[in-house]
Parts: C-alpha cells; sequence; structure tokens
C-alpha cells in the first residue's frame, strides 16, 4: 500500500480559490510538526492571511481575499519554511482513561483482525506510548495525536460512519484522537473516554494545545 | 423583536461565518448560501457580517413583535406578510404584530429572513454564526423552536418596499440542458492520484445529492471514485467545497458546517463564488462540476462582488436603505 508521500520539497497545492496548503517533505514525526508550528506562527502575521492552521506535518493558510498571484504566495511560503525553526512549546501531561472494546468500541474487534494482533494487544500497543498533540482541528477541541504504533496502522473507512459519541477514541492512519463531541467520524473507533476536551462556556473552551502529551490508560477491556 | 411561531425545521441564526479559531478545530460556519445573506444585509442597509434567520425551505412562521424593515433573499418560499404575497429578492415593512409565512421551496432552498438591525444574538468567538455541533452561537448554539424570541439590533430603515434581481439571473452559468446545477471546480492535490476514469467521471456525471446530506456536507450518488492506489494521507485543514472521495465510496462535498480537517483524498474544491448555488440545489437534484483554472475561478469571484457592488451603488444612488 502507499502509505504517504514523503517527498524530497515541500508541496503546495491551491485549496479552492482562497487557501492553499503547505505539505511539509519528509517523515511524519514531531520535528517536522515543530517547523509547522513556527511556519503558521510566522505565516499568520501576514497581513493578506486571514488564517494559518496546522494540520498533521501541514499548514492551511487562507486569505482575506483570493491571491492573484499564487506563484509569489508559493515563493513567499517556500522562504518561510525554509527559515521556520523548530518550535519548541510548553507540554502538559493528561491522562486519559478510556473504555476499550464492547459498545465503547466497536471497532476494536475489527482492528485486530486487520492488523493481526489480539484484542488486548491493540489496546497494550495503543496505551504503550506518550502521544503529542500535533494540532487541533476537525471538530471544536478536538487533537490530532502522533504517531501511532506501526503495528496499529489502519487505513480510515470507505464510508465514514455518520456518527461517533463524545469521547471516541480512534486510530485513523498513524493518527489517533478522542473525539471532542459527537459528530461523523471515517476513523475506527476502539474506545471511550469521559474526560471533556470542548465546552463552549468555560473560560478557556478548548482543553488541549498543540504540544501537550497524552497517556491514555486502560480502564477496562470489555470482553 | 422577532417571535418563531411554527416548527422551523432546521432553522438556525447564521451570518457570513466565524474566522480566527480554525485552528482549535472551529469552521466558519454562517450562511450556506453567503450571497443571499450579502443581498439581504445590502437591501437593508446592515452592515455585511450581520445576522440573519436561514431556514432551509421548509414552512415556517415568525411574527415581529415590533415594526421593521426586512427582506427575504434565496430561496422562493412563497411567503406571505399578513397574508399578503411577498416575491423573493425583495425588501418589505412589518407593523408590529404581523406575521410572516413561509411555506415549501418552490425555487431553491436557504430561505434567508434578514432583519434591519439584523439579528442581534450574542457574539461568541467573534460571531453571530450557529455552530450546531459545538452547540453554541446563533441563538443559544442551536436551531430555533417555536417560542423563541429573537432581539433585533438598532436600525432607522423605513417602509420602502423593493426588490433585485435574482442572482441566477445576474451570474448566470450555462448547464447541460438536463436541470442540474452546473459549479466550477478546481482540481485539488490529490486530482492526479484518481484514475482517469475518476477524474473523467468527475466532469461528466450528473451528481444526485444524496438524503444524507446537511449543512455539513453533500454525498453524491454517482460512480465510485477510485484511486489509483491506495493512498493513506496526513490529515490537514478543509474549505468548504472541497470534493472528497473516500476509498472506493461516493465522494463528499464539505459544506458551511463541514470538519476543520480531514483526510481522505481530495480529487477537486467547488469554487467559493459557486458555493450559493449548491445550497440552493435540493437534496435529490443534481450537480454537475466544470473544470476552471484559477483566473476562471478569480473572475467568478470578481463576477459576485461586482453584482453586490451593483447592488449597493444603485440602492445607495436612490437613497432605498433609509
Amino acid at each position: 500500500m502507499r502509505r504517504d508521500r514523503e517527498r524530497g520539497a515541500p508541496h503546495i497545492s491551491p485549496m479552492g480559490l482562497g487557501a492553499v496548503l503547505f505539505e511539509a517533505p519528509g517523515a511524519f514525526d514531531l520535528e517536522h510538526q515543530r517547523r509547522i508550528w513556527a511556519l503558521a506562527q510566522a505565516v499568520e502575521r501576514w497581513p493578506q492571511v486571514r488564517e494559518a492552521a496546522p494540520g498533521m506535518t501541514n499548514l492551511l493558510v487562507s486569505f482575506c481575499a483570493p491571491p492573484r498571484d499564487l506563484a509569489a504566495v508559493e515563493q513567499a511560503l517556500l522562504a518561510a519554511w525554509a527559515e521556520a525553526e523548530p518550535l519548541t512549546t510548553e507540554s502538559r501531561l493528561f491522562t486519559i482513561p478510556v473504555a476499550y472494546g464492547g459498545e465503547d468500541g466497536p471497532d476494536l474487534d475489527h482492528m485486530a483482525r486487520e492488523t493481526g494482533l489480539s484484542r488486548e494487544d491493540v489496546v497494550a500497543i495503543h496505551t504503550g506510548r506518550d502521544y503529542t498533540v500535533f494540532a487541533l482541528g476537525s471538530h471544536p477541541g478536538y487533537g490530532y495525536l502522533g504517531v501511532v504504533d506501526a503495528r496499529l496502522f489502519i487505513p480510515r473507512r470507505q464510508v465514514p460512519r455518520l456518527s461517533v459519541p463524545e469521547g471516541s477514541v480512534s486510530i485513523g492512519g498513524w493518527q489517533t484522537g478522542a473525539s471532542a463531541s459527537a459528530g461523523p467520524s471515517g476513523w475506527h473507533t476502539i474506545g471511550r473516554t469521559r474526560q471533556v476536551f470542548f465546552d463552549p462556556h468555560a473560560q478557556t473552551p478548548v482543553l488541549l494545545r498543540p504540544g501537550d502529551t497524552i497517556r491514555f490508560v486502560a480502564e477496562r477491556v470489555a470482553p | 423583536m422577532i417571535e418563531i411561531l411554527s416548527p422551523a425545521g432546521h432553522a438556525t441564526v447564521q451570518d457570513a461565518g466565524r474566522f480566527g479559531h480554525r485552528k482549535v478545530g472551529i469552521g466558519a460556519n454562517g450562511a450556506m448560501d453567503g450571497l443571499a445573506l450579502a443581498t439581504g444585509n445590502l437591501l437593508l442597509g446592515n452592515a455585511a457580517d450581520a445576522a440573519a434567520i436561514e431556514t432551509p425551505g421548509v414552512p415556517m412562521r415568525l411574527r415581529f413583535l415590533r415594526d421593521a424593515a426586512f427582506a427575504l433573499t434565496g430561496a422562493d418560499c412563497a411567503a406571505t406578510l399578513a397574508g399578503r404575497p411577498l416575491p423573493v429578492d425583495w425588501r418589505d415593512f412589518a407593523r408590529a404584530g404581523e406575521e410572516l409565512c413561509l411555506g415549501h421551496a418552490r425555487r431553491g432552498v436557504y430561505c434567508y429572513v434578514s432583519v434591519a438591525g439584523g439579528i442581534d444574538a450574542p457574539l461568541v468567538l467573534g460571531s453571530r454564526a450557529t455552530h450546531l455541533r459545538g452547540g453554541f452561537g446563533g441563538h443559544e448554539g442551536r436551531m430555533l423552536q417555536p417560542g423563541d424570541r429573537l432581539p433585533v439590533g438598532q436600525s432607522a430603515a423605513g417602509a420602502a418596499a423593493f426588490g433585485v434581481i435574482a442572482p441566477e439571473e445576474a451570474l448566470p452559468l450555462a448547464g447541460a440542458g438536463d436541470g442540474a446545477t452546473v459549479v466550477r471546480v478546481l482540481p485539488a492535490a490529490e486530482y492526479d492520484a484518481f484514475t482517469p476514469e475518476a477524474q473523467h467521471a468527475l466532469w461528466t456525471t450528473p451528481w444526485k445529492i444524496s438524503a444524507q446530506s446537511n449543512r455539513a456536507g453533500y454525498r453524491l450518488l454517482g460512480p465510485v471514485l477510485d484511486l489509483a492506489e491506495p493512498l493513506e494521507m496526513r490529515s490537514h485543514g478543509l474549505v468548504p467545497g472541497v470534493i472528497q472521495g473516500p476509498a472506493g465510496g461516493q465522494p463528499i462535498i464539505q459544506l458551511a458546517d463541514a470538519y476543520t480537517a480531514g483526510g481522505y483524498p481530495k480529487i477537486g474544491v467547488v469554487i467559493e463564488p459557486d458555493l450559493w448555488r449548491i445550497a440552493q440545489t435540493p437534496l435529490g437534484g443534481a450537480l454537475r462540476f466544470q473544470r476552471c483554472d484559477h483566473a476562471q475561478a478569480l473572475a467568478a469571484h470578481d463576477a459576485a462582488h461586482a453584482h453586490l457592488d451593483r447592488i449597493r451603488l444603485w440602492i445607495g444612488t436612490l437613497g432605498l436603505a433609509a
């Protein structure tokens, strides 16, 4: 399977008329992500930029008005990337208890079958390392966590589920995370946590910040 | 103040969108038909970011609790004010106590009831747009219900009644003669990763909009868009208009309430100036994708802005906004 594009140079593509996607070259790792954070900090200061939103070793840049000269945008992004030094952020540790399998994790059996592991091994491997919040996105307060152990790599679902509940812990590709609210998902749901990640009425609505560390702990594994 | 009288379906308070919070996963939301919202605000002399009631073409009744200039834009919902039929793309004036009735949409889908001064819902993170998934913004972060009373901002707008040209007449886009709505699409990063058959199908299929469609996105029925080889991507930011092709699955167009990020391969992006055309195509209707380049997309953007500028100039020249 062609799992990824490990290009030698950044790839910049238009995302419709009003945005461009910058994709970093090289491995899917924290070092590249730290440079993406630095790039985002630089780019969001440009007056023509409306939003700069990091993804997983990539950056979506949207503009206040459609750029007239795409080549100039591309050159500016490449120059900013060349100058982007890995950004170090404060990392707070969050320990997240998870109920794996059963109704809480309807895709755990599927994960085990697809990866050739036992259910217990899937859980042991998923809880066996700390993850870094690479980026926030998808829905309010959702943290994209990297990077999943290669043994748990699984392609996204062919047909997204129309809704998974808040707190659903899931895996998609090399990425994992816990849903901050109920909604559709193309990932594989293996468990559920009661941790609240987003509260629009709280002083700080969003719990996680890029760079934070997440440690999943198995509260139970359904028989 | 406006009171909602009847079950309002999926009606929400929306404005031009919430920006600046994409990096914590909070997308723009806002009106599905941004052109209709902008037109309503122009007709009333409102600020461009004033909020309106958006309703998806199902019957709804509301009552004005004080005299107010208002506008109807977007879908034609066979509206009546105190029994008097009203056209769409139209501004009128309601007396306190009068009822506005919207019927089933007979053209288009999303209808906007704008009111002079705007719906004065509290600003949340800089916007009045309803974020349904997050449960905030708009009116109490939810769809409107009978009994809801919506505050209205201050305005000195008077009793003038007049209309403007319909957007589909001002901004025509020739179709294939089969009734499908044509929208222009820029190829996206993974366009070349799809098979030649998938690329051909993208441009030649009348894509039916499935019933599993809503403000978050439209699922399309038609040929499966296959990748030349499997591709599992790193998640990245999305914008409304992105056409994703899940492996072996049906394409999905992300819309106003879309996720802010995702990772299905994207074959193209419907250009922002044509998103209103999607919003006004009913479920069960069809879309056709017309390939365009950056210059053509810019021309479409400029044409939409010129249309709004002409309305602004006309209203200003005739002194109608007051």
